[in-house]
């Protein structure tokens, strides 16, 4: 059997939250991210999507050994993450990048935006014709060579995602985190955004974690899909099973709350109507966390707390009471 | 029968004085808003959307020059007196936005501020008469235990409940017109659902017309009567919600619905380029320099809106567009 690129198990991230409240010092922990495992094998794209808060951000940044990890285990081609020297280190990180949602924030407006796109080939110490490749990854990117020269003020916001690629791209890359990457783009321009993540797989043949708001984009890009609530994973499986046949109640719900782009079926379709907001993760629910808001809810809900369980339909949900 | 209009905009021109020059932001709008009726705004971002309600509600900084006519339940508002504008905002038009932390005073109390914006448009209502009339719009707008949330202050409530109370403020006085630019874009999915649901609820019970800008096009699927389409500050399209959605006519209105997600594509169809600088708008129709069908004409002269069956459009090859779509 192949092993997965990417192997996540039983991650756990908690930050301390230092508040001062008059004299007493109180430490509050926010649990981000609890307990989350999930595999991504080669050339496949693995979206996550989750209201605001729920550690998809997180769950990325650990990955990338941006955050220390509380405990559990992410193994990359193999070998975990935990146990390298920094030199093994070293030689892993170019494989794993990450794209961000601001295209403006994360360029340096003092750079050409060849400069910043060759950056990490000099960090990394990569030897060779930098501007050759930096004109190869601008046209992988659908840009023009001599985009090179010009500034990040000079360019569109869908240039400047653009711009961001070429730069993850850059160290020739097994796996990309894309964080919202086509979020703050307006909809004419996500398009061509979104095919160019379709192609450069493709080609290139890397993994993708796909981090988005947009649940129809994720449909269109991922091939399998994780769905986090208060730092859990409640359910994932194959996008089909996951979009066609949700067995988890949060997830009928996401899915029933996003409006589709047509008056008719808009407008004669019954929507799940979810209460409130999602509760802080400082002091997650008991038992099952989505229990607050779910119409499902029992006793048992609040006592204990429900495990991913594998579907007839193929994935895995954590809920008492599926759908 | 049509309904009385309560907000009409003529050929609203806006023109922002910038250190690189006159940027024209609003070339020449109109648009009208019947009593009661949900209107959607949607278009390109830098489109104008918000810069043409910020002139409706006299909200734009001093360096913007502003042209046209904007008409409020009858009433001209351009170049209207201070005073004017002060009975008219939140009295006869209210607009709320993406960020409802910027619309709320951190230290008042929540009810203290719909008390405040209910005296200053009926002076004469006393004090107990206003604190209970909050608690109501509080429970209108669906917080619950309104009574005790009312002496709350903005930081306990979380971000969908304080696009609620701003909605309570902004709905205080019984306004003709609700102006929600972006309500929803900063919030959850599930929490957007319940924020289109109160503003249905606003326009439904009290016959508040609402104007709602958003770039969501589900969002305007489901709640829109009629749709205005901007680009490069003009109104390209407009027209029912479902003629707009089944025959659009206007190539951009075309390009952006094509260019949604859909089930069952492996590519998705962009429009390719991006909108035009407004510091240097190019001759003639704005999105020409995207447009596929763009030909010498197209460059001439801004296309005026016309009616084309049961839109309009602001494209002088529409009809010949359809023609050609219908033999292929
Ligand atoms: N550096 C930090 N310090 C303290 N708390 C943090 C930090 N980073 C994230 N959190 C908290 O961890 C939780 C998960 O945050 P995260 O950014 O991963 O969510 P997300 O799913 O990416 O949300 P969004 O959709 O808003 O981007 C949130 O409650 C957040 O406030
Ligand atoms: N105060 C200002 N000074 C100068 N230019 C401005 C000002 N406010 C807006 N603009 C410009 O006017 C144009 C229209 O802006 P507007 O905010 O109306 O766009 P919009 O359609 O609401 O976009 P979005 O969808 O991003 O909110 C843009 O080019 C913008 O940069
Ligand atoms: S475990 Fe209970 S509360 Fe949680 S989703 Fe299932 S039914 Fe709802
Ligand atoms: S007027 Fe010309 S350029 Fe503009 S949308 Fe119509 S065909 Fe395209
Ligand atoms: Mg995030
Ligand atoms: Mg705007």
């Amino acid at each position: 059997m192949n092993q997965p690129l990417l192997q996540v198990e039983n991650l756990v991230k908690n930050f301390e939250l230092r508040a001062n409240s008059g004299i007493r010092k109180t430490k509050r922990i926010v649990q981000a991210v609890s307990d989350v495992s999930f595999s991504l094998d080669k050339g496949q794209t693995l979206g996550i999507v989750g209201e605001s808060g729920s550690g998809k951000t997180t769950v990325g940044r650990c990955i990338l050994q941006l955050l220390d990890i509380t405990s559990g285990t992410i193994s990359f081609e193999g070998k975990n993450l935990g146990g390298l020297s920094f030199e093994e280190m070293r030689q892993i990180r170019r494989k794993m990048q990450i794209v961000f949602q601001d295209p403006f924030a994360s360029l340096d407006p003092k750079m050409t935006v060849g400069s910043s796109i060759a950056e990490p080939l000099v960090v990394q110490g990569v030897a060779g014709n930098h501007e050759e490749k930096v004109a190869s990854l601008l046209e992988l990117v659908g840009l023009a060579v001599d985009h090179a020269k010009r500034f990040p003020h000079e360019f569109s916001g869908g240039q400047r995602q653009r711009v961001g690629i070429a730069r993850a791209l850059a160290l020739d890359p097994a796996l990309i985190v894309l964080d919202e990457p086509v979020s703050a783009l307006d909809v004419s321009i996500q398009a061509g955004v979104v095919n160019l993540f379709g192609d450069l797989q493709k080609r290139l043949g890397m993994s993708y974690v796909f981090i988005a708001h947009d649940l129809s984009v994720v449909r269109h890009i991922a091939d399998r899909v994780a769905v986090m609530y208060l730092g859990k994973i409640v359910e994932i499986g194959d996008k089909k099973s996951i979009y066609e046949h949700p067995t988890h109640p949060y997830t009928k719900a996401l899915l029933s709350a996003v409006p589709v782009p047509n008056p008719t079926t808009e407008r004669s379709r019954s929507r799940i109507m979810l209460e409130g907001d999602v509760p802080s993760p400082v002091n997650p629910p008991s038992g099952c966390r989505f229990r607050t808001r779910c119409w499902k809810a029992t006793e048992l809900c609040a006592s204990s707390e429900p495990q991913l369980v594998v579907r007839p339909t193929g994935q895995l949900s954590a809920c008492h009471f599926p759908e | 029968m049509m309904s009385e209009l309560v907000l009409s905009i003529r050929d609203l021109r806006v023109t922002f004085d910038t250190p690189l020059g006159p940027l024209e932001a609003v070339r020449g709008v109109d648009l009208d808003v019947r009593a009661g009726e949900m209107v959607g705004v949607v278009g390109e971002s830098g489109s104008g959307k918000s810069v043409t309600f910020l002139a409706a509600m006299g909200l734009l900084p001093h360096q913007a020059k502003v042209s046209g006519s904007v008409m409020i339940n009858g009433q001209e508002m351009l170049g209207a007196s201070n005073k004017v504008l002060r009975n008219m905002r939140g009295g006869l038009m209210s607009m709320i936005f993406q960020d409802p932390l910027s619309a709320l005073n951190p230290v008042h109390r929540i009810g203290d501020q719909i008390v405040e914006m209910l005296k200053a448009h009926q002076p004469k209502m006393s004090d107990k008469d206003a604190a209970k009339r909050a608690v109501e719009l509080l429970d209108i707008v669906g917080i619950p235990q309104a009574a005790e949330r009312a002496h709350q202050y903005p930081h306990e409530f979380s971000g969908g409940m304080r696009q609620r109370v701003v909605i309570a403020i902004a709905i205080a006085n019984n306004p003709k017109v609700l102006i929600a630019d972006e309500p929803t874009t900063a919030l959850d999915v599930t929490v957007q659902a319940q924020i289109l649901e109160v503003i249905e609820r606003v326009q439904k019970s009290f016959g508040t017309a609402v104007v709602l800008i958003t770039h969501d096009l589900g969002v305007i699927a489901r709640v829109a009567d009629r749709v205005n389409v901007m680009y490069a500050g003009r109104n390209v399209e407009k027209g029912g919600v479902e003629a707009l959605f089944d025959h659009p006519s206007h190539p951009y209105t075309r390009g952006l619905l094509a260019s949604l997600p859909h089930e069952g594509i492996e590519r998705l169809t962009p429009i390719t380029g991006f909108p035009p600088n407004m510091l240097m708008p190019p001759p003639g129709c704005g999105f020409a320099p995207r447009c596929s069908h763009a030909s010498d004409a197209c460059l001439v002269s801004l296309p005026p809106l016309q009616t084309f069956g049961d839109l309009e459009t602001a494209c002088i090859r529409a009809e010949e567009l359809v023609v050609k779509a219908g033999l292929s």
